[in-house]
């Protein structure tokens, strides 16, 4: 069995990327009748069925907030610590964030190197941006007292918005290989579908903030 | 630097696991000493660790059940001998000791046994079916078979190092809480379920993915396998549900290492809260295990019937009902919570619905059995056999459904009952029919039948005389996970219970007789056509074992039955259909990715266990490494030439068509 096998090289002008060319989706029903969908199409169901059962581990944090958000044992509100103002800024690096990711997606695409990786550093920029608010919001309220185990509110706080979090910083890993990737192995067909999945990715985390943004701060800076 | 970890975790005052870990070191360090003396390590890294073949990977799914299944069941033997020694007696078992072994038992038998037995055999069987040649994403694949392996490994350690939990399968606050349980038990679970729930997502996503967009050509939905619907519905299952369990997990963590208050008694901590999450998984998972059983029922009794499931469209609704209500029936864990009258009789009625879709599915079974040319072969025995018991299992189901008498028996040996009554039947033999029918389509030959079938009367009287009399005991007032107890009309019971437990332990030592019966024997039970059961879905249409491409050429699915049509014919013409045309087939490379991600997961495992900060970062560092070097590599398939494919289907072509000639006028 060994000897006859032959290794299929990547290289840049493998078939399926980019993919929007309106013959792969016409085959590619992914209703049975044509037979497997393009991996491009594999690929982008797959993450996309991933990114749901994360939204769904979200949902069981945001379940628990809303179960505990009343359970201050005594101790602050989120009326009395949330500053809708550091929300609002945080808010605008996430969505201008995945604006520039939506930009580098034109760029790859348009298979331009500098603009791509033009775009993606802005993506990163100002998701990193995003990070340092975020913690300098958690320090701020540790530093008053009001950390995670000050009571069952501020656990249920810090565990959904800290789980965001933990995906922005996952992300931002992502999106330095994904640059280094573009860098050393051009627009090739594989990194092509990792970048499809990359920006699903922090897209969805634009979602799950926006749910953030209105369950926790709104809800609880105005209710 | 070794955080909490001492000399002192090794429990020196207690024989009993030291000495079993030990016997179970010392075999497979003589394991490990053969494989390198006999040069096979080689073989095994580049055909099995690394290898990225679907059916490979459900194979080493199914090997990993069967070896924690002993673990398992060590634990239930020495709980029933525990408990048929310990009236107004301390039995053999102190009760921190007990406590771990009745925790252990759940968590290997669900976690170790059940899951990776039906993830493997839908692993193997499923693209087959689906008529392709793999799996969506076949390194992903592997990685989640790793993951569930690092999770099993992590399990297994505890027994030495450390201590496992003492907190039941499921561990409820406040506890499993760092100020009741301070001890590592509950980390162990927690880390050990975290590691492996993320390969059972991963596998889930995979085969949602695979069934949904990479069937052969034709195959509606409408035309796929029962085997198939029941796997999509599980796996649905598994990534709707999974995510809720490492979230509820997660929040325990949480509070055991970073002092949150999640679900303790102090600041506003919500325990209940944690009974709401944990079920929300907890029940969708019992559908996770039965649907794919259900799905081999379907197979094998249409096989050894030798007709077409009943009731095709009835079966694929049921099982999407099923699929459905498993997310409204949680609450039935704890009904005695105080939800209120309302609520209990909400879940109630939504928990005996589920008995509709379930009726449905029997009387099909029973329908396709009915005129048909029936063959008693051993799969065939323990569909019967789960048929007939299962239905008891389903009908204490429906009791407890019922509120007020819910409140009775809750927590009671009435509990335990049921749901082995359920699970055994229902998973076990589901999983054990699959085992025998499909064994020759994976390794080319079968399985002894005789031994099979002993074995079976050994596990379907064993599980009678073991569970029956924990029906009346837990009328009688028993309640579960009893050290010791002092009440003489419990003990006669127990007494015959140890006795169903040692009749299983007869049947397991069976299967494992048969196992090696059939391998030394292995030359005259080859399956040369690949079709040895004269069964009906695609994966039969190939080799036994099938080639690493599955399918020379994709099969054209132009009705619900292909195979069987494409054979009745070729049985007419006394030939097969003309020679495809064949192609180059590209194959996915193997990788140790999988392998290395859980090598590494499993030291960021351990060590958060015992506190060893450094050794987790170290891991966390080498899991993202390996994932980059996976992303950089040049290679990605592999090409198997014309000639090469060619040759061996022309190889299974010749043997199919002697058999064609051989066969009766």
């Amino acid at each position: 069995m060994s000897t006859p096998i032959t290794a299929l090289r990547l290289t840049p002008s493998a078939i399926d990327f980019p993919a929007a060319t309106t013959r792969e989706y016409q085959e590619a029903t992914g209703h049975g009748e044509a037979g497997p969908a393009p991996k491009r199409v594999v690929a982008g169901y797959g993450f996309w069925i991933f990114l749901l059962s994360d939204i769904i581990m979200f949902s069981a944090f945001f379940a628990s907030y809303a179960v505990l958000s009343g359970a201050t044992a005594g101790g602050p509100t989120a009326a009395q610590l949330f500053d809708p103002r550091n929300v609002a800024i945080e808010t605008a690096c996430l969505l201008l964030s995945s604006f520039f990711c939506g930009m580098a997606s034109i760029a790859v695409e348009m298979r331009r190197q500098a603009l791509t990786q033009l775009a993606l550093l802005a993506t990163g920029v100002l998701g990193l941006a995003f990070l340092v608010l975020e913690l300098r919001e958690f320090a701020g309220l540790i530093a008053q007292g009001a950390g995670p185990s000050r009571s069952a509110f501020l656990s249920s706080f810090f565990a959904l918005v800290g789980c965001h979090g933990a995906h922005v910083t996952a992300g931002l890993l992502w999106l330095g290989t994904m640059m280094a990737q573009f860098r050393a192995k051009g627009f090739r067909a594989d990194v092509g579908r990792r970048y499809l999945c990359f920006s699903l990715f922090w897209h969805a985390l634009d979602i799950v903030w926006v749910a953030i943004f209105t369950q926790v701060y709104l809800v609880g800076a105005y209710a | 630097m070794l955080g909490k970890l001492t000399w002192d975790a090794i429990p020196w005052d207690q024989p009993l696991p030291l000495l079993s870990a030990g016997f179970v070191g010392l075999i497979l360090a003589a394991v490990l000493v053969w494989v390198v003396i006999k040069g096979h390590l080689p073989y095994l890294w580049r055909e099995w660790i690394t290898s990225v073949d679907h059916k490979r990977i459900g194979v080493m799914y199914c090997v990993l059940a069967l070896v924690m299944l002993v673990r398992g069941f060590s634990d239930a033997l020495m709980m029933r001998t525990q408990q048929a020694l310990a009236f107004q007696a301390p039995g053999f078992l102190p009760p921190e000791h007990y406590n771990q072994i009745f925790s252990a038992h759940g968590t290997i038998m669900i976690f170790f046994v059940a899951m990776p037995f039906v993830v493997g055999l839908m692993n193997f069987v499923v693209p087959l079916q689906l008529g392709v040649r793999d799996v969506a994403f076949p390194t992903f694949n592997s990685v989640g078979f790793w993951l569930t392996a690092a999770g099993a490994l992590l399990v297994n350690v505890s027994l030495v190092v450390g201590e496992f939990a003492r907190t039941g399968w499921l561990p409820f606050p406040p506890l499993s809480e760092l100020k009741y349980s301070p001890g590592v038990g509950v980390d162990y679970y927690l880390w050990a379920i975290q590691i492996s729930g993320v390969g059972t997502l991963i596998s889930g996503i995979n085969l949602v993915t695979t069934i949904l967009k990479t069937r052969a050509p034709g195959m509606r939905y409408t035309r796929m396998p029962i085997f198939c619907w029941t796997a999509l519905a599980s796996n649905l299952l598994i990534v709707v549900s999974f995510p809720i369990l490492t979230g509820t997990l997660a929040m325990l963590l949480l509070d055991r290492y970073l002092d949150f208050h999640f679900f303790t008694n102090e600041a506003g901590g919500n325990p209940m809260m944690f009974m709401n999450l944990i079920w929300l998984w907890g029940h969708p998972e019992v559908y996770i295990l039965v649907l794919p059983a259900f799905g081999v029922y379907s197979e094998v009794v249409a096989t050894f019937s030798g007709k077409p499931i009943f009731g095709y469209r009835s079966m694929v609704v049921a099982t999407m009902v099923i699929c459905f209500l498993a997310f409204t029936v949680w609450l039935h864990h704890f009904f005695t919570m105080g939800a209120g009258g309302d609520v209990n009789a909400i879940f109630g009625i939504a928990s005996m619905l589920i008995a509709i879709p379930t009726g449905v599915k029997v009387y099909n079974w029973l329908f396709t059995m009915y005129q048909g040319r029936v063959r008693f072969t051993c799969a065939m025995h323990w569909v019967i056999g789960f048929m007939v018991t299962f239905v008891i299992g389903g009908m204490t189901g429906v009791l407890q459904a019922v509120p007020p008498a819910d409140f009775q028996i809750h927590n009671s040996l009435f509990l335990v009952a049921h749901f082995h009554n359920v699970i055994i039947p229902g998973v076990l033999f589901g999983a054990f029919a699959g085992y025998t029918y499909w064994f020759p389509k994976a390794f080319g030959f079968s399985l002894d039948e005789r031994l099979g079938k002993v074995a079976f009367w050994c596990w379907f009287v064993g599980f009678y005389v073991a569970f029956m009399p924990l029906y009346v005991v837990g009328l009688e007032g028993m309640t579960r996970r009893l050290q010791h107890y002092d009440q003489p009309q419990w003990h006669p019971w127990l007494l015959v219970a140890v006795v169903g437990a040692l009749l299983i332990m007869s049947g397991i030592a069976l299967q494992i007789t048969q196992l090696v019966v059939s391998i030394r024997s292995r030359q005259r039970r080859r399956d040369v056509t690949g079709d040895v059961w004269d069964a009906r879905g695609l994966e039969w249409a190939t080799a036994s074992p099938p080639p690493l491409f599955n399918f020379a050429v994709v099969p054209n699915v132009k009705t619900e039955e292909p195979y069987w049509g494409t054979k009745q014919k070729a049985r007419e013409l006394v030939r097969l259909s003309g020679e495809p045309v064949y192609e180059p087939i590209e194959v996915p490379r193997n990788s140790p990715t999988g392998f290395l991600t859980a090598f590494f997961a499993f030291f960021v495992g351990f060590a958060l266990i015992w506190h060893i900060w450094w050794l987790a970062g170290l891991g966390l560092a080498g899991a993202y490494a390996t994932f980059v070097v996976f992303a950089w590599r040049d290679v990605a398939e592999n090409v198997i030439p014309r000639d090469e494919v060619a040759r061996i289907d022309r190889a299974n072509r010749l043997a199919r068509t002697l058999a064609l000639e051989e066969q009766p006028a």
